[in-house]
């Protein structure tokens, strides 16, 4: 069995039981929901009804409705698919990478860390979709036998590999998160008292048994689920990252770009995490399930890989300078950048994601739900400025100086852009109200050796 | 009788395992164990044999990538190979380090859909199928061993339930099949 440090702080406060984590965990399927939740929603969903508005008219009149010309032919489009696969790192990461490492904090964090990737991978999905202008010829990107005789795709670019890693990405987590899924569905359809609530769960728990063969599988599956997701979540965000590595535009083309990549992906992720989980143990009362060690836990996950993002910024920028080379010049990390017409750009960059990250290495602030939630909404939008900069900075001083320009988005990039948000957020307050928003069966396995009241204790109390 | 079927409840997953393993050592065949989570260390107790998924995924794995090379094999070196920024493309081996993202891809999308799709037959959890557990709160707080007296002929139905007596047992429950 595994064993605890009775010195580590307990993941689970106070006295509990298995019946309460039920309970908890199904209080606000079966309440009524808080009058800020229809708020919210109202609020979520009209913002998503006016970016598929936005989309529509893009699909109707064309991508010259975006503010791209001649010199920046990819910006807001590819800088919101890039920032939304990143914070789509997260849920993968947590669920898979830190199984394998054993870590039982995850088991708060990893269900709704999960639901927030699905939802973003789908955001990201829409970006490409749409810049492809046709988007009924969308299904020319898969490797299908076609009418126009050997019309193949090419297995040698960057952007196909793309396809290819973001499906399987997304495919393997949504399985994966439905599978952790079932057998929590099951816990709520024999715990629920309304009839369509019970039928809804029957249904979506496909019958679930929990008979020690089915955990064993169960175990097994996610054991293995694990091994396969873990070089898919560095292979995805390494392959996006080759979109760039591999086109000859300074500033792009760079090797250390997967690995930067990766980093920058997980540390946008955990603070998407951090911004969602910290007003849901508010108002959902997980108070006693996300604590503060889980806060600080993942702090330290976003303090190591901002960490990792500051050594590559620092090491673009001398790189860029120590070659000497003059296109190098205007990078999106350079003097040129720094001094340029884009220096607020260049600024809000290393504002958001060095120094007031920096802060966290201070004990207090990384503790503090508040100051968490703060920085975790500066590096979101940092981690956005990330990706502009890259692409339009890199963009915007083109091989000849006639070229050089500048990017302005029309209210259609605005549009769409708010529009993901508002879908995204539509999608994750559904899944707060009616999914089971904590992995019930994880928790409970380790609530008596990581609950605080069981905390120290061999065995349970009435066996001695 | 011998269609009855006894489930012991129990509260917590060791005193359910230090009872099963009291029976078992008895002669005693329990026929399943239901809990809200994973019972570590009960497979060994009641006869589980390991699982073979592990293995099914990994066969497919290999389908995925055979598929995988077959297919960027055929469309990209046999039926219509294209100069793309002068990449060797006359043999397979030559272009191989570019189609790397893709074989790894699709090996993992089979592996995974592949076991996925295989352990929710074997589960029998499907869409549609009702709920099979004895009592309801064995997906929520109580573990629950079924005894099956078809299992058991030579042991009478009082004297297992004696025997579950002195086990730190919260209900016992009898009900025919």
């Amino acid at each position: 069995m595994h064993q605890e440090a009775a010195i580590r702080p307990p993941l689970i406060l106070g006295h509990r039981t298995y019946g309460d984590i039920t309970a908890d965990v199904a209080a606000p399927i079966e309440n009524k929901a808080p009058r800020a939740w229809y708020v919210l929603i109202a609020i979520a969903s009209i913002i998503a009804l006016y970016g598929i508005g936005c989309i529509a008219y893009l699909i109707s009149k064309g991508i010259g409705t975006w503010g791209l010309n001649k010199t920046i032919n990819w910006a807001w489009d590819i800088t919101n698919f890039v920032w939304w696969v990143g914070i789509g790192h997260a849920g993968t990461l947590i669920s898979a990478v830190l199984l394998l490492f054993r870590q039982k904090w995850r088991m708060a964090v990893n269900r709704s860390a999960e639901a927030m990737t699905i939802f973003a991978v789908m955001m990201a999905a829409v970006f490409p979709m749409i810049h492809m202008g046709r988007i009924w010829l969308a299904y020319f990107v898969f490797p299908l036998p076609n009418q126009f005789g050997s019309l193949w795709v090419n297995y040698n670019s960057a952007l196909l590999w793309d396809v290819f890693a973001i499906s399987t990405y997304f495919s393997v987590s949504l399985v994966y998160w439905y599978i952790g899924l079932i057998p929590d569905f099951a816990t709520l359809r024999d715990h629920v008292t309304k009839k369509w609530q019970k039928q809804f769960y029957g249904v979506v728990s496909f019958g679930w048994t929990g008979n020690a063969k089915a955990w064993q599988r169960f175990e097994e599956v996610s054991l293995v689920l694990a091994g396969l997701a873990t070089p898919l979540v560095f292979s995805v965000h390494s392959v996006v990252s080759m979109d760039f590595a591999t086109a000859l535009v300074p500033g792009w083309h760079s090797t250390i770009f997967p690995p930067y990549f990766v980093a920058g992906a997980i540390f946008s992720g955990f603070a998407m995490v951090q911004t969602l989980l910290l007003v849901m143990r508010k108002t959902m009362n997980l108070e006693a399930y996300v604590t503060r060690k889980h806060v600080e836990y993942m702090n330290i996950v976003i303090m190591v890989t901002g960490g990792i993002v500051a050594v590559a910024y620092v090491t673009e920028f001398f790189m860029g300078w120590y070659s000497g080379v003059e296109y190098e010049y205007y990078t999106y990390m350079s003097v040129g950048a720094a001094t340029g017409q884009y220096w607020w750009a260049f600024w809000a960059l290393i504002l958001c994601n060095i120094l007031i990250p920096a802060m966290l290495w201070f004990r207090k602030i990384r503790t503090s739900f508040f100051w968490a939630w703060v920085i975790s909404i500066v590096i979101n939008v940092g981690m956005w400025f990330e990706r502009f900069d890259i692409i339009v900075l890199c963009l915007h001083r083109d091989f000849m100086p006639s070229g050089w320009t500048m990017f302005y988005p029309s209210w259609v990039d605005v549009g769409t852009f708010l529009g993901t948000i508002g879908i995204f957020f539509t999608f994750y307050l559904l899944f707060a109200r009616y999914f089971p928003v904590l992995a019930l069966n994880e928790l409970k396995s380790i609530l008596k050796s990581s609950g605080e009241s069981y905390k120290g204790e061999v065995l349970p109390k009435s066996q001695h | 009788m011998v269609n009855k079927v006894i489930y012991a409840v129990y509260e917590d997953p060791e005193l359910l395992k230090s009872a099963a393993r009291k029976l078992i050592t008895a002669g005693v065949k329990v026929r399943d164990v239901f809990s809200p989570f994973p019972v570590h260390g009960i497979d060994p107790i009641i006869g589980l044999k390991r699982t073979r998924l592990g293995i099914v995924s990994f066969m497919f794995g290999v389908f995925g990538l055979s598929l995988a090379v077959l297919g960027t094999y055929y469309m990209s070196i046999y039926d219509w190979p294209m100069n793309i920024g002068g990449k060797p493309n006359q043999f397979y081996y030559q272009n191989v380090p570019g189609f790397v993202p893709v074989l790894f891809e699709f090996t993992v999308l089979c592996a995974a859909h592949g076991m996925a799709i295989t352990y929710l037959i074997r589960n029998k959890t499907l869409p549609g199928m009702p709920g099979r557990n004895p009592d309801p709160r064995s997906t929520n707080d109580k573990f629950i061993i079924e005894l099956r007296m078809e299992d058991n002929q030579q042991h009478a139905s009082e004297a297992i339930t004696n025997m579950l007596r002195e086990t730190p047992v919260f209900e016992i429950n009898e009900r025919q099949c």
